[in-house]
């Protein structure tokens, strides 16, 4: 990364060690503009691309007649299915998702036709000017369907994409009291700010280099050059400025595009997507259809829980099967259960694909049983906090999928230091409608306010699990005058990984004088991907074994104690591995090996929130949370992802819903899809339970993705404790309230 | 056609497309991306600048219209060498994270404290809801105004 140009006066960005809150290296340049986000990217001679998409969610694909397009102003290639060289599909888990549409669309807005031009304008141009004549086919929309349907795609008849069931102990034990409900979960987007966009340069040689923003640079790669018939090193992934990511930027969405048009048109080509091409331009958080039902004895103590987990995978597979084994894995909460049976199915429709979203599965059945757990706590007439403290999960006990519990996971603890936050004081009437349920919207004088107050406790896996070979390379280099680089190629969302990496660095070298290379395929090798509440973990490994490697290395040829100021030069390169995890027995969903899951972290949460029960609107009040963090490696940047964590919830709890009719989008914009405002987010005090993880460096856990699984749960908790209504369906609206 | 702008205390000319917005012109042809495109249509507020000193989203007026017109950006803020203490409190008090929307909230909170030099926590809040930001949860972006409020 290059030194900004100017620099924060009485700010040490030269310190930061493990464990100091330090502000972001690319702060700097992200406030003055200079950063060059993916979109941003220019190159001489470059043209821009533009992609022609469906608008059928099914239909098969008559003819595409590209002619009028080839001969307009400025328009350099047009290409279709026939011009890709190589594999022609691709995906993350399974190659199921064609480069460009065949002979069939399962999606509204698949891309069938791409077309490079002089001018943005002229590309838009001639994208319209394609005709692609299609024959509309039944889509098939209701994933309750799917398996009555015609198959979507030859290798699944049923239209399954993947079917888990966990079967724990006696699934038909019986407890005192029982409670059941149905569960809806709507789809969210990840509404990253920064379009899919990047730039695609030829070498001139036959090969690509592509500048991109992504979450895991190697994988794009390895999904590229394939497709390209291009040798994996002829493909060379940067990563440029990412404008927010949250799971949507796993899947490829310009690579391959980008880089078909440049190696025809031997001129670099720029895509940058509108925000409503965005919107079908990658996957959305998996909508679900959630039965459950929960038996306990009158002390409280859970029993059995019973769960059926339908996911609508959409039409390619992207990440849904992982998706599926999270939603199953954590369905019954951090607490100890002694009999489960857990089934969790998704399936491929021809609705908008879905894959990673923060929280990854947990979200969706985060919501379902803690709202079990809360009508659980009514039927005993128990306090909701009372029974989430009985059922607590502790180290030792075994999980659903027979996994004993090893490592940290502070159930107690954090609901504990949650429930004792201060709960602001109600605030009185009249008052500035800026601070009604609805704001400015709000027509009354608060006449019909309710409030109330929820909790919820919510956990996840950190890390890939299921025996992915999960791992992170670092390297080292070691300069004669004291400094050191490092590369690595962890992707930069936003999060702040690359500061974990500096902080590393300047631990492990006990120097300050660590740069950190641009983030590329070319140098070093893969960093796994920035998700999975995963990559500071695995980056503060990678740089901690490299670190160490890089120190020995120099002792070994003679090199001084201490520091790193000898004038020996050193380059090495590791790779660190989380301990391994096996898969889970397709029968029984039963762990094959000691553990399915390497590690686990958890959050409690009590919110706050006034709802104007007779509009219909609501304003949440108040968030408290103790999130389980590990250890804070900058606990500046920890709070952050807590609060930017939370705020997503709180948008799939009240707002966030991606529309569909007939499989077709119909609110591809934020007029339509709403997302939380500076006016809609509460203050969130945040307290940091530090309880290391044995097997991580320095006790790090991910700590992204524990307020996206239960803000959405505390929220519609509290919701239901103000209105009284079951609120079995998130985001809720006003109609659901009102009406 | 050519138009001729301010842009930053600088005097520009440029040839635009009349159909072109203001960001366009800003990003694609004056060299200056700072201001963002994550909607393109008025709905989130990234490529916020002053033009004639009144806030606007640079998607929403034309590049032709600017004609003769006096344009702040991102880039123009602060002195040689020297940030805003809007840009300064962003960076200390972690308000940044992937940043896409930080060079619109730094115009709109500039644009507050000029109007606004001690504004009160709902003032803040409703001057920047017109920004949106999918990172922070805009805990830490309140906090950068209030520091650079009482800077």
């Amino acid at each position: 990364m290059s030194s900004p140009a100017v620099t924060l006066p009485g700010t040490k960005l030269e310190l930061g060690r493990v464990g100091e809150s330090v502000p972001r290296v690319d702060g700097i340049p992200k406030v003055t503009g200079e950063f060059a986000y993916s979109s941003d990217l220019h190159a001489a001679g470059m043209l821009w691309g533009r992609t022609v998409r469906s608008p059928h969610a099914h239909a098969r694909i008559a003819s595409i007649d590209t002619s009028a397009a080839t001969g307009m102003p400025g328009v350099h290639a047009v290409l279709t299915h026939s011009d890709v060289p190589g594999a022609t599909h691709y995906g993350l888990e399974q190659a199921d998702q064609p480069v460009l549409a065949i002979d069939r669309v399962r999606y509204f807005g698949e891309a069938v036709a791409l077309v490079a031009a002089e001018e943005p304008e002229q590309a838009r141009r001639a994208a319209a000017a394609i005709v692609v004549s299609y024959d509309p086919l039944p889509p098939l929309v209701d994933a309750e369907q799917a398996s009555a349907h015609e198959a979507l795609h030859p290798d699944h008849p049923d239209n399954v994409l993947r079917r888990l069931t966990i079967r724990h102990g006696d699934p038909e034990a019986e407890g005192d009291v029982s409670v059941e409900g149905f569960y809806e979960v709507g789809t969210q987007d990840q509404a990253f700010l920064g379009p899919e966009s990047g730039l695609a340069i030829p070498d001139g040689e036959g090969g690509i280099d592509i500048y991109v923003a992504t979450q895991w640079l190697h994988v794009d790669r390895d999904q590229v050059a394939p497709c390209l018939a291009l040798e994996p090193d002829q493909v060379r992934i940067h990563l440029a400025g990412v404008g927010g990511a949250f799971g949507g930027r796993e899947d490829l969405s310009m690579q391959i595009h980008g880089a078909l048009l440049a190696l025809r048109t031997s001129r670099p080509v720029k895509i940058v997507y509108g925000r409503d091409e965005s919107f079908v331009g990658h996957i959305h958080r998996h909508p679900a259809r959630i039965r459950a039902e929960h038996r306990a004895n009158r002390d409280g103590k859970l029993v059995c829980v019973r769960m059926r987990i339908l996911l609508d995978g959409g039409a390619y597979a992207s990440s849904s099967t992982a998706v599926a084994s999270n939603a199953a894995s954590f369905a019954c909460g951090p607490y100890a259960v002694a009999n489960a049976l857990i089934e969790a199915t998704v399936v491929y429709t021809n609705n908008p694909p879905c894959g990673a979203m923060r929280g990854f599965g947990a979200v969706q059945t985060c919501f379902a049983g803690e709202a079990q757990m809360d009508r659980l706590a009514a039927a005993l007439e128990l306090d909701p906090v009372e029974l989430r403290l009985r059922n607590a999960l502790a180290p030792g006990d075994v999980l659903p999928t027979g996994q004993r519990l090893a490592g940290s996971l502070p159930v107690a603890e954090v609901i504990r230091r949650c429930a004792e936050l201060p709960v602001p004081e109600p605030e009185e009437l009249p008052r500035d409608p800026i601070r009604l349920p609805g704001g400015a919207g709000n027509v009354t004088r608060g006449e019909g306010v309710q409030r109330g107050v929820g909790f919820a406790l919510g956990f996840k896996n950190l890390c890939y699990s299921e025996g992915f070979d999960d791992f992170c390379a670092a390297r080292v280099q070691l300069a004669a005058d004291g400094s050191a680089v490092v590369h690595c190629a962890a992707a930069e969302v936003g999060q702040g990984v690359t500061n974990v990496i500096l902080q590393v660095a300047r631990t492990e070298l006990q120097t300050e004088d660590v740069r950190l290379a641009p983030h590329t395929t070319s140098t070093v090798g893969s960093a796994g991907s920035a998700s999975a509440s995963r990559m500071t973990w695995m980056a503060a490994g990678a740089v901690r074994l490299a670190c160490e490697a890089a120190l020995e290395e120099r002792r070994r040829f003679g090199g001084g104690g201490g520091g790193v100021d000898v004038d020996v030069d050193v380059d090495v390169e590791r790779i660190y591995r989380h301990p391994l995890t096996s898969p889970l027995d397709p029968q029984t969903g039963q762990i094959t090996g000691e553990r399915a899951h390497v590690a686990f972290a958890c959050a409690a949460m009590r919110a706050v929130v006034e709802v104007d029960v007779e509009l219909g609107l609501t304003r949440v009040v108040w968030v408290g949370t103790a999130q389980d963090v590990g250890k804070a490696i900058n606990p500046q940047a920890v709070h952050g992802q807590i609060e930017g964590g939370t705020a997503q919830g709180l948008g799939l709890a009240l707002m966030e819903e991606i529309q569909t009719r007939d499989g077709l989008i119909t609110n591809a914009s934020f007029t339509d899809y709403l997302i939380p405002t500076a006016l809609d987010m509460p203050p969130v005090d945040a307290v940091l339970v530090e309880d290391p993880e044995p097997d991580a460096p320095y006790g790090v856990k991910g700590v992204g993705e524990p307020p996206t699984v239960v803000s959405t749960a505390a929220i519609a908790s509290a919701l239901r404790a103000a209105t009284g209504r079951a609120l079995p369906r998130v985001p809720v609206r006003p109609q659901d309230i009102a009406l | 056609m050519r138009i001729e702008v301010t842009v930053n205390s600088e005097a520009r000319e440029v040839d635009v497309w009349g159909g072109e917005s203001l960001l366009h012109t800003l990003r694609e042809r004056l060299g200056l991306p700072g201001s963002k495109n994550a909607c393109e249509q008025g709905e989130c507020g990234s490529c916020s600048v002053l033009l004639d000193g009144k806030l606007v989203c640079a998607c929403l007026v034309l590049g032709a219209q600017a004609d003769g017109h006096e344009i702040v950006t991102v880039e123009g803020l602060g002195q040689e060498g020297q940030l805003h203490r809007v840009q300064e409190a962003f960076v200390e008090t972690g308000a940044v994270q992937c940043g896409f929307c930080t060079p619109g909230l730094v115009m709109a909170s500039v644009d507050l404290l000029e109007r606004r030099p001690d504004p009160s926590d709902d003032e803040i809040r409703e001057a920047l809801s017109g920004n949106l930001c999918r990172c922070t949860g805009y805990a830490k972006i309140f906090e950068a105004v209030r520091l650079a409020a009482a800077r």
